[in-house]
């Protein structure tokens, strides 16, 4: 099933065209892997996916309805999140308060309404357990492991019912342990029917965790297969350029 | 026996113990208490009802002004001005109601300018970025001069029809023989505190100290929230200026001057960390306590005035070397 549908999307900065005409398909429960070398215009997509920037040219389609997307909160109330590059987590707050942040819950009546602190501790436990991270609500984020940051990044984008979840190199700066376990977190998440955009790097993680690929260069999709009917040798001579297109 | 993943998330990470010990306003308070009582054995001066009633009521002008200082610092802020501030919102209502304006209108006058102030401060903070120290530092001048401006440098000493409620506001002790401004102080440290605990608006403050761009990235309004927070430190020290003047019952263009640095020190001293993200509103208090009673104790105890400056820096090197400490041995 189609979620998000993208159809001929250009975005020029001034006279530099960082993304050319690039059209494809999200499905729900599958993850896609973008690929391409720095400046290939996969950050700059997906920014315009999350409501960061606007398309200069071209169209989205969200279950059939056109998307226009002035602002991230934008792109969030129709359930699209990201998990931004550097995670975006305030050290000096607990798991809880992370995950909540911009969201935060509360109790009282009329305009008098205080943080509601067990709910919110409550819920992110449940998050946590979901995704079957060992990270407590109550830890400030700052005595985290990167495997557990990278968790209370990933439980924001379960706050709300997320049909597209957006991960910008999620495993660039983290262990290999660590590794094994994010890429269980974006299963677990493909799983709940969602669909999960992988930016990537890593040739083992984009072929260990996702079911097709999509690759750009200069701009431009050279490559969208299934993830089976490509190989590492062949994605990274389309990167390169070795190889054209496909 | 198997921990289950259950038992892991729900456990908490520190005993309530383990986070008393780690609070640096924990031990300034211990260190302001055995102060207290060594002073009281001491001096037969310390412990009496006079002197109390006189640190309680000079804490409370720099304790004020650090409640608003901490939420500046703990956005990762600061603001140089509030002496400046202070002094310009004192004249202000001093020439107000020296004009034969009602105490009302001082007041509102007063405040009307404490929040002129800070709004000018934090809009050019959040939406022009200008860094914090410049343009603080700058409103330190002009506040100042303005007041001077105000009064054409003369000292303002009868405060029109309303003098007595002017005098009583501040000189008076309407609760149990506590005075007025440390009543208005303690009302403020508690709504303070809530606001940083309990409100959504208090969460933002801390998230923007920890991480800014984060805070923009998950939908925080940063720059309007940057705006209030400058506002609420102006004022802090508008409303301290009005107490100060109901207390002193005169008001120079230099009263003030330097308060900006026992504020600060104040702030530090309690737990605030200069690099955003950590402080809080007891904090404030206890700091402005231990400066107000280093100088209290150096007097009655026949120490020469000169040093309060070196024990007053040395609190704070000694504070923050706690900080420190606990913080290397975390890393490790």
């Amino acid at each position: 099933m189609a979620v998000l549908e993208l159809t001929n999307i250009s975005k020029h900065f001034g006279a530099i065209q960082a993304v050319n005409d690039v059209s494809f398909v999200l499905e729900a429960g599958q993850v896609v892997g973008l690929m391409g070398d720095n400046g290939a215009g996969k950050s700059t997509l997906v920014k315009m996916i999350a409501g960061n920037f606007r398309p200069s040219h071209g169209t989205m389609h969200m279950d059939g309805q056109e998307l226009a997307l002035h602002r991230p909160v934008e792109a969030r109330q129709h359930g699209i999140e990201i998990v931004h590059q550097d995670l975006a987590l305030c050290n000096n707050l607990t798991a809880a308060a992370n995950v909540f942040l911009g969201r935060e819950l509360r109790r009282g009546v009329g305009p008098l309404k205080v943080l509601d602190y067990k709910a919110m501790y409550r819920r992110a436990g449940e998050i946590f357990k979901e995704l079957k991270s060992e990270t407590r609500p109550r830890d400030l984020v700052k005595q985290m492991s990167g495997g557990q940051r990278q968790a209370v990044a990933i439980a924001r984008t379960m706050l709300s019912e997320a049909k597209i979840v957006l991960m910008d190199e999620p495993t660039a700066a983290i262990s290999v342990r660590q590794v094994a376990e994010v890429l269980n977190l974006i299963r677990h998440l493909r799983d709940r029917g969602i669909a999960v955009v992988l930016i990537s790097h890593r040739m083992p993680d984009v072929f260990s965790v996702a079911d097709r690929v999509i690759v750009m260069r200069r701009g431009r999709k050279v490559a969208d297969k299934p993830i089976a009917a490509s190989s590492p040798e062949e994605v990274t001579g389309l990167i390169t350029g070795a190889i054209e297109q496909v | 026996m198997t921990i289950t993943l259950d038992q892991t998330i729900k456990q908490k990470q520190q005993s309530w113990l383990a986070s008393v010990l780690g609070s640096q306003t924990v031990w300034i308070l211990l260190s302001v208490i055995l102060a207290c009582i060594f002073l009281s054995f001491a001096t037969d001066s310390f412990a009496t009802a006079k002197n109390l009633y006189n640190i309680t009521r000079n804490v409370t002008f720099v304790a004020i002004i650090a409640l608003g200082m901490t939420i500046v610092i703990i956005t990762g802020g600061i603001d140089l001005s509030v002496g400046s501030v202070l002094c310009l919102c004192s004249m202000v209502l001093a020439v107000v109601m020296h004009g034969g304006y009602s105490i009302e209108v001082g007041i509102a006058a007063s405040i009307g300018t404490a929040l002129v102030i800070g709004a000018f401060n934090g809009v050019l903070i959040a939406y022009l970025r200008f860094p914090p120290f410049v343009v603080t530092l700058g409103m330190l001048s002009i506040a100042r001069s303005l007041a001077m401006v105000a009064s054409n440098n003369t000292v303002v000493f009868q405060f029109g029809p309303d003098h007595d409620k002017l005098l009583a506001l501040g000189g008076g002790a309407w609760f149990f023989g506590i005075a007025n401004p440390v009543l208005y102080m303690i009302v403020l440290a508690l709504f303070t505190g809530f606001v940083l605990r309990w409100t959504r608006f208090g969460r933002y403050i801390f998230a923007i100290g920890g991480n800014e761009h984060a805070a923009t990235l998950t939908g925080v309004p940063v720059q309007a929230i940057k705006v209030v927070v400058y506002m609420i430190s102006a004022l802090s020290a508008g409303v301290a200026g009005i107490i100060q003047t109901g207390w002193l019952g005169a008001v120079t263009t230099n009263i003030g001057a330097g308060m900006e640095l026992q504020v600060i020190a104040a702030a530090v001293i309690g737990g605030a960390n200069l690099a955003g993200g950590v402080g809080t509103a007891f904090g404030a208090l206890i700091g402005a306590a231990l400066i107000e009673v280093i100088r209290n104790s150096l007097g009655l105890l026949g120490i020469n005035a000169f040093w309060q400056g070196t024990f007053i820096g040395g609190a704070i090197v000694l504070a923050v070397l706690f900080d420190r400490i606990r913080n290397l041995r975390q890393s490790e």
